[in-house]
């Protein structure tokens, strides 16, 4: 037991990105992986998150990627035996102002040739098909496979299956730091353990920054909390996952419903991220302030009744872009967070790419963008 | 009126330790904030009746009634010294702020120190076929009785354990309503320790002799030590009886078209689990509860509980344990008159909380928390009844996601996710859950509350600042 465990691959963080890159290397490649997870897998913001799968409103260069993860989304029960709750029934994002319907209207044309096609509705266009939304609403754009899951369980349900396929995952490991020596890295974990590989994937989520740093690689990453909250179940009636497309952050918001027929939602202002203590506190303006934007929103919200809220730790970068891929200065080393509240919907296409990478060397969906390297020297 | 440099104090809670501690800050000098959700105070066993009813205090509060009656006429003297809301319910706590809401208008209250007197609730196992129409608690089943003088049925059983069994039974049977059994899970004969405990106030464990004699007399079927089986019936037709194995395993049966359930009391705890408080495992109860010192301070400076919200002591107990807190808080703020009355008073207000904590401990011996009924409840059986999770849900996620803790095994299986957040099937759930995976149930953890408190309208406003 006390003689360092050595893998093929050493994966720090039991976050989405971590559970699916460990599964994706045994299924795919079969390379030995071992998973190592402060607390328990998938309970941080891959636990905690509202579950939007969504591509519509990316940037530009994640769309390679997204489409990747779409198509994941689309086997998920066949490759782990279970659905997480994954439902296509469409992501539609509408607005209040003739402006915002003309960037909706511009990134359809832009996301065309990427392989989204998206559906624009007018007003009336929406009313017709939904009926439940304020005469403020002025357009929308329907990306009509996309859809939401439980993030609740689709975490510890990559790691499980991870497991089935023969990856280590050790949780109530926390890695206090790493070293290099003889060609591999090193984990040193708070409970003595020492974990070794030659290949080293940084999954830590909102928790990053110290580890990269330590190879020398800093980046601008800060931890925030977006706020959640939850309605009790009214009769179903929203298939699709809806938000709200808006440059004014105070009035941003989305909603899915669950088969369950509770509402789910989020958006608007951050609350209070505590990622020493690993706390997410939850502002009640903020939550007044949601319910006041789900009202003006969807009128038939008022007489429903909110009866839990949340909150989770995600990482920020400065440049709004994730840090994904080799590292710039050491080989061998791996990065994938700082997903910048939009990371549930990718996380089985990052597993994948990760995948790939750390097995073959190369990757055939374009990630440069996300290179650590771009923030070297600043 | 209070200096402006007076402390802000704001009780939660307008029932005795409410009161209590209203009134004792008000003889401080201070205008205490006191929030309360009922329409009136009084609190849960004082719950007065609305303006304009006239019962008399006898034929509501029975033996209570000077203590009902002293309480009224205290918080009354109180009107227009304490800033009293109503029907407000604090519905979030962040630090050093209470967030209220009182019809759809929200308000923030900053405080120096808070008292939570946020009383308890009925604690309820679940039973196989519970989930049928004709079953309530213990407490609605009395609330029925006392706010709207009805029985929830023609022929009602009583199942449980507790001294609120056998006082909601003699009450239906003195409202002149059929008691078809009063079957109790608590062993016919407690042990020794229990009888200790219960001898600290020899004269309500009399009363209590006194309610079972009422019940014999009146040809009630009282059984003791019994294990449910099920509220039989149908789903379309409610409860048609009660099955139960009796003391010697032999499978009984009552008849019946209604069920009143509970087994004691479990604390209101969600307003301390908001402040950030410790909470330790009371294993005499098998419950979580804020830690506490003999003041009723919390672990979160600033922060006091007080009342059944914290220990259940009854109504006597939060009566002394809500002024102690009010002292005690008095006390730590620095301000002299209440730091005078602390001192002079302390001493004999935690002597009294001693002795109802001993009978507490009595009561909780006497009448246990049926915790060897879990292990046979059957898959069927809906353990969660806001989201309709049954006990073989609950067990087949511990088996396959190796779930060992509450939070987590809540998060795979929606237990404890609906409208009550968990207030009444936690208790249970953690008991089934601790039996599946073979650990103590104190080692798999408590559901952790979030806020609101109480589900919030929608049509809530937000704050005017
Ligand atoms: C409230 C909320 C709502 C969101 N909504 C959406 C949404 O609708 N759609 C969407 O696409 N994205 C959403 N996101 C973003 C998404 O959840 C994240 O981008 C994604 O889950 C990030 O996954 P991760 O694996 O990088 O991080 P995490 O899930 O945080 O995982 C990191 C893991 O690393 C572990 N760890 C940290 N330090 C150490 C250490 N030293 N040693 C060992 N382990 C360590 C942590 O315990 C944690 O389990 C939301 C995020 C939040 C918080
Ligand atoms: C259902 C039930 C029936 C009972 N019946 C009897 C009986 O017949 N005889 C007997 O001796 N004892 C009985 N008890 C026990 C008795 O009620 C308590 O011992 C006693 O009332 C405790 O006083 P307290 O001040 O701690 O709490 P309570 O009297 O319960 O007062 C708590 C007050 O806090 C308010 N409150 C709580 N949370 C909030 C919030 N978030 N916002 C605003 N207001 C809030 C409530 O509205 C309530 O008025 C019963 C208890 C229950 C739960």
């Amino acid at each position: 037991m006390s003689a360092p465990t050595r893998s093929d691959v050493l994966i720090v963080g039991g976050g989405l990105m971590g559970t699916t890159t460990a599964f994706f290397l045994r299924r795919y490649y079969g390379l030995s992986v071992t998973l190592l997870e402060r607390e328990l897998v998938g309970r941080q913001a891959s636990g905690t998150n509202f579950g939007n799968v969504r591509r519509q409103g990316r940037d530009l260069d994640q769309l390679p990627l997204a489409n990747r993860a779409r198509a994941v989304w689309g086997r998920i029960k066949e490759l782990l035996g279970e659905d997480l709750e994954f439902v296509p029934y469409g992501h539609l994002r509408v607005c209040y102002t003739e402006a915002q319907a003309a960037v909706l209207e511009q990134h359809a044309q832009a996301v065309k040739p990427l392989g989204l096609d998206l559906e624009l509705f007018t007003a009336e266009g929406l009313r017709r098909r939904w009926g439940i939304f304020s005469d403020g609403v002025v357009a929308g754009s329907l990306s009509p496979v996309d859809g939401h899951a439980n993030p609740r369980l689709a975490g510890p349900a990559f790691a499980r299956a991870a497991e089935r396929e023969g990856a280590r995952i050790v949780e109530h490991a926390e890695v206090l730091h790493i070293e290099q020596e003889g060609g591999d890295f090193l984990a040193y974990a708070a409970d003595g353990k020492v974990y070794r590989a030659p290949q080293l994937l940084i999954a830590t989520g909102a928790w990053s920054k110290r580890l990269a740093e330590s190879f020398g690689e800093p980046v601008p990453l800060e931890a925030r909390a977006p706020t959640m909250g939850v309605t009790e179940p009214l009769p179903y009636a929203v298939g699709p996952s809806i938000g709200l497309s808006s440059p004014i952050e105070t009035e941003g918001l989305y909603f899915r419903q669950i088969d369950r027929g509770n509402i789910v939602f989020g958006g608007g202002l951050k609350s209070i991220a505590d990622p020493v203590n690993i706390r997410a506190y939850v502002k009640p303006d903020n939550t007044l302030r949601q319910l006041r934007e789900l009202r003006r929103f969807v009128p038939g919200f008022a007489h429903a009744q909110l009866i839990r809220v949340w909150s989770g730790i995600e990482g920020y970068t400065a440049d709004w872009k994730p840090v994904m891929g080799p590292s710039a200065r050491v080989s061998g080393l791996h990065y994938a967070f700082g997903f910048n509240g939009e990371g549930f919907a990718i996380s089985p296409g990052v597993g994948e790419v990760m995948a790939e990478l750390l097995a073959t060397g190369r990757t055939s969906t374009p990630i440069e963008p996300f290179s650590i390297g771009r923030f070297a020297g600043a | 009126m209070s200096a402006p440099s007076a402390p802000r104090v704001v009780v939660v809670g307008a029932g005795p330790a409410g009161v209590r501690a209203a009134q004792a800050l008000v003889e401080a000098g201070l205008r205490p904030v006191v929030i309360d959700e009922g329409r009136r105070d009084g609190g849960q066993i004082y719950r007065r009746q609305p303006e304009g009813f006239t019962r008399g205090y006898a034929k509501l509060y029975g033996s209570e009634a000077p203590k009902a009656e002293a309480l009224h006429r205290d918080f009354d003297a109180l009107r227009g010294k304490v800033d009293y809301r109503s029907e407000t319910l604090a519905w979030n706590l962040t630090p050093g702020e209470l967030h209220t809401v009182r019809a759809g208008e929200p308000q923030v209250l900053p405080f120096d120190a808070l008292l939570v007197c946020s009383g308890a609730t009925d604690r309820l196992a679940p039973v196989n076929g519970w989930h049928r129409a004709g079953c309530y608690s213990l407490g609605a089943a009395q609330i029925a009785l006392k706010a709207q003088a009805c029985a929830i049925g023609s022929k009602v059983v009583f199942l449980g354990s507790g001294p609120l069994l056998y006082l909601v039974a003699a009450q239906y049977v003195q409202a002149g309503a059929q008691v078809a059994a009063v079957l109790d899970t608590a062993p016919a004969r407690p042990p020794l320790a229990a009888l200790a405990g219960l001898l600290a106030r020899p004269r309500l464990a009399l009363r209590g002799l006194q309610l079972i004699r009422q019940l014999r007399r009146a040809g009630v079927a009282l059984r003791k030590g019994v294990r449910p089986l099920e509220i039989l019936g149908s789903d379309e037709h409610g409860v048609a009886g009660v099955s139960v194995f009796d003391a010697h395993g032999d499978v009984q049966r009552f008849d019946c078209d209604a069920v009143g359930l509970g087994w004691h009391l479990r604390a209101e705890t969600q307003l301390a689990d908001l402040a950030r408080c410790e909470f330790a495992f009371e294993p005499t109860s098998r419950q979580w509860l804020p830690r506490l010192d003999e003041d009723g301070r919390s672990s979160t400076p600033g922060v006091y509980l007080a009342g059944d919200g914290a220990r259940i002591l009854g109504a006597d107990g939060a009566e002394a344990a809500g002024r102690l807190a009010a002292l005690a808080a008095l006390s730590d703020l620095g301000h002299a008159p209440g730091r005078a009355l602390y001192q002079s008073q302390h001493a004999d207000l935690r002597r009294t909380l001693a002795t109802m904590d001993r009978f507490r401990r009595g009561l909780a011996l006497a009448f246990p928390w049926p915790q060897a009924q879990f292990a046979g409840l059957p898959d069927q059986a809906v353990v969660c009844r806001c989201e309709a999770v049954t006990a073989g849900e609950l067990r087949r996620c511990v088996d396959q996601t190796g779930s060992r803790e509450v939070n987590r095994a809540k998060a795979f299986s929606r237990v404890g996710m609906g409208r009550c957040q968990g207030r009444y099937c936690g208790h249970a759930a953690a008991e089934i859950i601790a039996h599946a995976c073979r650990l103590p149930v104190e080692d798999v953890g408590r559901l952790r509350a979030q806020a609101p408190v109480k589900p919030l309208p929608m049509d809530t406003r937000e704050v005017l600042s």
